[in-house]
């Protein structure tokens, strides 16, 4: 059973090991092995039913795998009970209980840990002056806005000193601001606890910015895992490149290969680029440039050619959109805001090579 | 990769076993079907074994003697003649003040919501008692109508008095039910049709009232149904020749075994079957009209005759409303009231009868609803809770049997509880079990579980179950969530439900007298029944009416303010 201590209870290190869930037909997470470290910040990332909210509720507990075994400090927990697993957890929607006060739902899983009363008053004080709520807690939730309403759940999870931290697009409910400045918080708290976390999101900017590495999902499985730098710079394929960052696709050809570059034919240009893997020449790639890495310039100035179809002014930066003779678009980003950039203009796209990346691709 | 240092969990702490089904809902779900097997589907099955087998097996000759004997069908069409009256008169009472109420704002809307609210407090055939004392042949107004202006017209007698009765009651149900979807009518759909250019009159028809429609039906279908299969209106008026009085007279006077009350009862059962299963569809058609955007149209001010016209006739309804009320209490504190407009003297003696001399009817009423209120409610938690997140195999069917009762006439229902508990004899006692009061609680709670589990069922719905997933994840077992999270959060829905049973049970009439056996143990509308039957007991039977009248205010009020606003109550 639970011991009550003092300390802090060690942060556990999970693995998953070829976890298996079918929902009827589909799986909705398949084959899917991860190990995350002590204390770190691991982040589940991808598109709406990529399965990483089922992946987050088998290791809560919530869901039975029909596969696969999660192990935590290399204990298999896969079927132990969400209530034997020491966890905290935000959810989505928070799940704060609306009958109970702040304090109530605080100190709930201190409760059901049968601490001692005075200890709870402690810890629930400790915990909510931690999320900056102190002197709410004899508030409903209802009364309280979304931000505060977030914090409670957070303070709620906290408060048991679990050896695990889950979070359910815990940011998805608030605005933009809001949740740029919780964002904030929880990755100075993490780090304070020394907690270890898992993190579900489909927010790639909030991915990156929280966390010590990555995985990203696709259709139940894992297509990649690493830190936000190594996934940002060396996306595995077009769907990690895509989804992270956003990358304009140039079909093209191979013409020539080199030790760890290769050229690639794309419309009337020629381009040089870093490749891994295989690539010989005649075989169809995908050439794939972030938008920041175009660089425009007015007239033909050589590279690509194109007429800028709309322009998104963002006040600090300005993108466009521009259309290639064969009616492929490329988003540029990064541009200078008082470039007098205006639609129908023509404009040369130059790829700065060196950051694009080659895949392969099915004719 | 083998695992390391696995620490295997004792059974008891395995959440989600591999079986699909949970043994403790399992266990749950098996005693609540024997419950509600025992309370409603034996009796409805008796009834139907009553009418449709005989020592040669099934057989519709009992049903088809039911379509060849006058009498019999005579009473079919009185009934039907008294639901169709009854819904058209109470259609036409209400419709103006619904449009009134939905369309327009004005000072004084809640006081006249409410006021037109107040019949629903008065059970038909109480306020047939009242109704008799100022429209019956010696009733106040119809004499003034005989002395002033020479017409002899007497609204409430016969089938007359029955549909009065019943629409004067009912109204207020109707309009509630319009009310409610004219002001929940998206306004972007009206102020769609406007910009496509109709208004008025033809805005009205083409757009509002198609909208409007399907709920209107819903309500007038239930208003139908239950004047047509009443009994207590019927016997307190002195009218036989209606189905639930012939079904009573065959099965109490002829024989307990007598297949034509059984036939009768078929043919009941077959009529509110189908009316409850069209109202049902057309309700989850309303759905599509009303959009849960929350924005509501701004009621227009009075302005013009036309909505004058219309609050004038409300008021006008709203005092007819009264009548009733006004017959009861005032036949109550009366010494006497024969061919005067007003009782001749006053006393408090029928008070005195009711709470002193003869206080069994209103203490049996008391403890009857209240066993059956919280038998009722824990039922009813047991079913929703099992139907929202029992892990057993259909869920569904637990959750239907226990609605089923909702659409069995009372008299139906009365007859079964008569028909299989009659043979049961208590262990020890040596007696049926019709013989012991128990019996009133276990056919309360039988009548009214449908409304229970759907009130319950709905404040269950509006627990997400990421409250309870929370729960489990702070370290709470299944029964300290169930507790702890999810017991507290449908109390109020389940204890408003409770107060609703408590009342709807102690007026409870068409189904209670069939099982009396011993005036003692008799609850109070039956008392309001004996006491009725003779001239001098009259101001005695309008004073338990009285109290009957004040049970029901006071528990409507409370459901209110327990629950919130919830689906006005019918009986």
């Amino acid at each position: 059973m639970e011991t009550v201590s003092e300390e802090r209870v060690l942060a556990v290190e999970v693995e998953l090991d070829r976890l298996t869930k079918r929902f009827g037909a589909t799986a909705a997470v398949y084959g899917l092995s991860l190990s995350v470290g002590r204390g770190e910040f691991f982040t589940l990332l991808g598109p709406s039913g990529c399965g990483k909210t089922t992946t987050l509720r088998i290791v809560a507990g919530l869901v039975e795998p029909d596969d696969g075994r999660v192990l935590f400090d290399g204990k298999d927990v896969t079927r132990l009970p969400p209530w034997d697993r020491n966890l905290g957890m935000v959810f989505q929607n928070y799940a704060l209980w609306p009958h109970m006060t702040v304090f109530d739902n605080v100190a709930f899983g201190l409760v059901e840990r049968r601490v001692p009363r005075a200890e709870v008053q402690r810890r629930v004080a400790e915990a909510l002056d931690k999320v900056g709520l102190t002197g709410m807690e004899g508030r409903f939730p209802s009364q309280l806005s979304g931000g505060q309403q977030q914090r409670v759940a957070l303070a709620r999870a906290l408060v048991v000193r679990p050896g695990l931290l889950l979070l359910d697009e815990p940011f998805s409910n608030l605005d933009a601001k809001l949740r740029v400045q919780m964002r904030a918080e929880l990755a100075r708290l993490q780090r304070d606890l020394g907690i270890t976390t898992l993190y579900v999101t489909h927010d790639q900017e909030e991915a990156l910015v929280l966390s010590d590495r990555i995985a990203v999902l696709d259709s139940g499985r894992l297509v990649q895992a690493g830190t936000p730098r190594e996934l940002y710079e060396n996306p595995r394929d077009v769907f990690v490149a895509d989804f992270l960052g956003g990358a304009n696709l140039l079909p093209g050809v191979v013409v020539r290969r080199g030790s760890a570059e290769v050229e690639v034919q794309v419309g009337d240009a020629r381009v040089t680029a870093p490749v891994e893997g295989e690539a010989a020449p005649g075989q169809p790639v995908w050439l794939s440039v972030r938008p920041e890495h175009l660089e425009l310039s007015f007239g033909d100035a050589g590279g690509l050619r194109g007429t800028v179809v709309a322009t998104d002014y963002l006040g600090w930066t300005l993108q466009a959109e521009v259309a290639l003779p064969d009616g492929t678009r490329l988003q540029v980003r990064g541009l200078d805001p008082s470039t007098p950039l205006r639609p129908g203009q023509p404009v040369s796209l130059r790829i700065r090579s060196e950051r694009a990346r080659v895949f392969p691709r099915r004719s | 990769m083998e695992p390391r240092a696995v620490t295997a969990p004792s059974p008891a702490a395995l959440w989600r076993p591999r079986w699909r089904y949970e043994p403790a809902h399992l266990a749950l779900y098996a005693a609540l079907l024997v419950v509600v097997g025992v309370l409603v589907v034996l009796p409805i099955a008796s009834v139907l074994r009553g009418a449709l087998v005989d020592s040669g097996g099934f057989t519709l000759a009992h049903v088809a003697r039911f379509f060849y004997t006058p009498l019999y069908l005579e009473s079919l069409r009185n009934s039907l003649y008294a639901g169709l009256g009854a819904t058209l008169l109470a259609s036409l009472l209400a419709l103006p003040a619904a449009f009134l109420l939905g369309r327009y704002q004005f000072r004084g809307q809640a006081v006249l919501v409410t006021w037109l609210t107040v019949p629903l407090v008065i059970p038909p055939f109480v306020g047939a008692i009242g109704l008799n004392q100022a429209l019956g042949r010696a009733g106040a107004l119809t004499l003034f109508l005989e002395d002033r202006l020479g017409v002899q017209f007497v609204a409430a007698e016969g089938l007359r008095g029955v549909i009065l009765a019943h629409a004067l009651h009912y109204f207020p149900f109707i309009l509630l039910t319009v009310t409610n979807a004219l002001a929940n009518v998206d306004p972007s759909l009206e102020e769609a049709a406007k910009v496509a250019g109709a208004r008025g009159v033809r805005l009205l028809w083409r757009v509002t009232l198609p909208l409007v429609a399907p709920a209107y039906a819903a309500g007038a279908i239930l208003v139908f149904v239950r004047s047509t299969d009443d009994l207590g209106t019927p016997l307190i008026l002195n009218v036989k020749n209606m189905l639930g009085p012939q079904a009573y007279f065959r099965i109490t006077t002829i024989a307990r075994e007598d297949p034509d009350g059984y036939a009768i009862s078929i043919v009941m059962l077959a009529l509110a079957l189908v009316a409850v299963l069209l109202a049902t569809r057309l309700g989850q058609r309303r759905e599509v009209a009303t959009l849960q955007t929350g924005s509501r149209a701004a009621g227009r001010p009075l302005r013009g005759w036309g909505p004058r016209l219309l609050l004038a006739f409300s008021v006008l309804v709203g005092f007819l409303g009264l009548l009733p009320h006004l017959g009861v209490v005032l036949m109550s504190v009366s010494r006497v009231w024969s061919l005067t407009y007003l009782p001749t003297g006053y006393t408090l003696d029928h008070y005195a009868e009711i709470l002193f001399r003869a206080p069994q009817f209103v203490l049996n009423t008391l403890l009857y609803s209240a066993t059956a209120a919280v038998v009722a409610v824990a039922v009813a938690v047991g079913v929703a809770y099992l139907q929202h997140r029992g892990r057993v195999p259909a869920p569904g069917l637990l959750d239907f049997a226990a609605t089923a009762p909702i659409a069995v006439p009372g008299v139906v229902l009365g007859i079964g509880f008569l028909r299989v508990f009659d043979r049961w004899t208590v262990p020890w006692l040596g007696v049926p079990l019709t013989a012991l009061w128990l019996i009133f609680p276990m056919l309360y709670v039988a009548r009214r579980l449908p409304y229970a589990v759907r009130a319950t069922s709905a404040a269950m719905a509006q627990v997400h179950p990421t409250l309870e997933e929370a729960a489990a994840v702070c370290g709470a077992r299944r029964w300290r969530t169930f507790r702890r999270v999810v017991l507290p959060l449908v109390l109020g829905g389940a204890v408003a439900a409770g107060v609703l049973v408590f009342v709807t049970a102690a007026v409870e009439f068409s189904a209670t007298v069939l099982l009396i056996s011993r005036v003692e143990q008799s609850p109070l509308s039956y008392g309001i029944y004996l006491y009725a039957q003779s001239p001098r007991g009259r101001g005695a039977a309008a004073a338990l009416g009285t109290v009957a009248v004040v049970l029901v205010a006071v528990g409507t009020y409370l459901a209110n303010r327990i629950g919130g606003r919830r689906p006005a109550l019918t009986w």
